[in-house]
């Protein structure tokens, strides 16, 4: 894997997560409600392990 | 990325947060009870909600003449006009007119009348008086009216270009990173230069929209004066010759001009209406204001312009990009649109920017302390181009 690629990765997976979320809680009610706080807490989550790591 | 490049971005990263961080720290702190202003303001009473019906009533609920309900309004404030009356769509039992000395009197009163009895309910306290009220002046125009949303919003800018750069200054930084490394150095700088890393760019998306939409929103007043000076100027030119509606004087019965406006926009249930006069109306026409039953289609409302003389349907558009990129700019700054769930993630985004804000702040206070000889072979004047020597040795 590229250099750039490796770097990139996981802030694009994340951002296109909290991207997600932040529409498909204004395109969708009832259950896209869910998806759209889990996938705008996704990246939380994500750093809270990193932090929780290195603690 | 060459040093010269590095040091320009480091240059913008820094000037830009510095100038606007105090503020952004005030709109975290101020925003995180607002996300809860509801919930706050069910708490403290300050809710009105309607009365339970008598049984006989509750299974085949009247619904009231919309006259009658403005005549109720009247009859508490007959010193004041009529601005707007609106509905929420989860409470469909209510009416609340706003009105006021003047039609843009910044001083209005809110009135909540039940929608079923046109019977007077109570007064909502405005923006939720009392400390909510303090907060959201705090952060919406600092006790300073239009200039204090514009000196927010030029600071919401400046956040934008802070993240931009900081995403730039993001690669040189970690290029020999694993991503989410956390270190531990002699000082606390090493360990909160990652951290700030780390929060800043997973909350990349979410804080850039909420920026923007904040930026946006406060913009919201100079965007109806240019809808007013185009669009609506030129859906009223068949009133050129016309004065103006006296705002005191009798107006066509709001019964027929919203049963019209239904009429023109089927299915549709009626969000808020705007009087002869204000940014949302024409100074001849009611604005009403249509929504759908879809989760979008509730938030873009469509207007209907109906003639305040006669209660005819005048016009009927789609509202301007610019007005629609403000409608859906208030909910994706609030975070009131997905219901709790939604809420605590954001309060929790909105955390996790206070961190980011400030560890920024803190790693400029220490510049310069981590420059030790040893790890320092690029002496740079930026912060963030000191830690990148230490992170790098």
């Amino acid at each position: 894997m590229s250099a750039g690629r490796k770097l990139w990765r996981m802030p694009i997976v994340l951002g296109a997560a909290s991207a997600f979320g932040l529409a498909a809680g204004l395109l969708g009610d009832g259950v896209w409600d869910w998806i759209a706080a889990a996938s705008l807490a996704l990246p939380l989550a994500v750093a809270w392990r990193h932090v929780r790591k290195a603690a | 990325m060459s040093p010269a490049n590095l040091r320009r971005w480091s240059w913008i990263h820094k000037w830009s947060s510095l100038v606007c961080t105090a503020f952004m720290l005030l709109l975290c702190l101020t925003g995180l009870p607002l996300i809860y202003h509801e919930e706050l303001a069910e708490l403290t009473g300050a809710e009105v909600e309607a009365p339970v019906l008598p049984a006989a009533l509750a299974s085949h609920p009247p619904r009231a003449d919309l006259d009658q309900v403005i005549a109720v309004g009247k009859a508490r404030y007959p010193g004041k006009v009529m601005m707007f009356m609106s509905q929420e769509p989860e409470d469909p039992d209510m009416w609340f007119l706003t009105m006021g000395d003047h039609i843009d009197d910044p001083h209005f009163v809110s009135i909540g009348i039940d929608a079923r009895t046109a019977k007077f309910v109570g007064e909502p306290p405005i923006e939720g008086g009392g400390v909510l009220q303090f907060l959201y002046h705090l952060h919406v125009d600092l006790f300073a009216g239009q200039w204090g949303k514009l000196f927010l919003g030029a600071m919401g800018l400046l956040l934008l270009v802070a993240i931009v750069s900081g995403v730039v200054l993001y690669a040189p930084f970690m290029r020999k990173l694993e991503f989410g490394t956390v270190r531990h150095g002699r000082t606390g700088r090493l360990k909160w230069l990652d951290l700030h890393n780390l929060l800043g760019i997973v909350t990349l998306v979410w804080a850039l929209v909420v920026g923007a939409t904040g930026v946006m929103n406060t913009l919201a007043d100079v965007l109806l004066q240019v809808w007013q000076s185009t669009e609506v100027a030129a859906m009223v030119k068949s009133h050129a010759g016309l004065a103006p509606l006296d705002p005191k004087a009798p107006m066509a019965s709001m019964e027929q001009s919203v049963a019209n406006a239904r009429a023109a926009e089927p299915g549709m249930q009626v969000a808020f209406i705007a009087f002869p006069g204000t940014g949302f109306a024409s100074p001849h026409h009611y604005g009403v204001y249509m929504r759908g039953d879809r989760p979008l289609t509730a938030r873009l409302v469509k207007p209907v312009l109906v003639d305040a003389r006669t209660s005819q349907v005048a016009d009927q558009r789609t509202l301007p990009w610019y007005l629609t990129v403000l409608l859906l700019s208030q909910p994706l700054h609030f975070g009131d649109y997905g219901g709790a769930a939604l809420k605590l993630v954001w309060a929790l985004l909105d955390v996790a920017t206070i961190v980011v804000l400030g560890s920024g702040l803190y790693l400029w206070i220490r510049r310069g302390r981590s420059a030790q000889p040893k790890a320092a072979p690029l002496r740079a004047p930026a912060p963030a181009r000191a830690g990148s020597a230490e992170g790098s040795r």
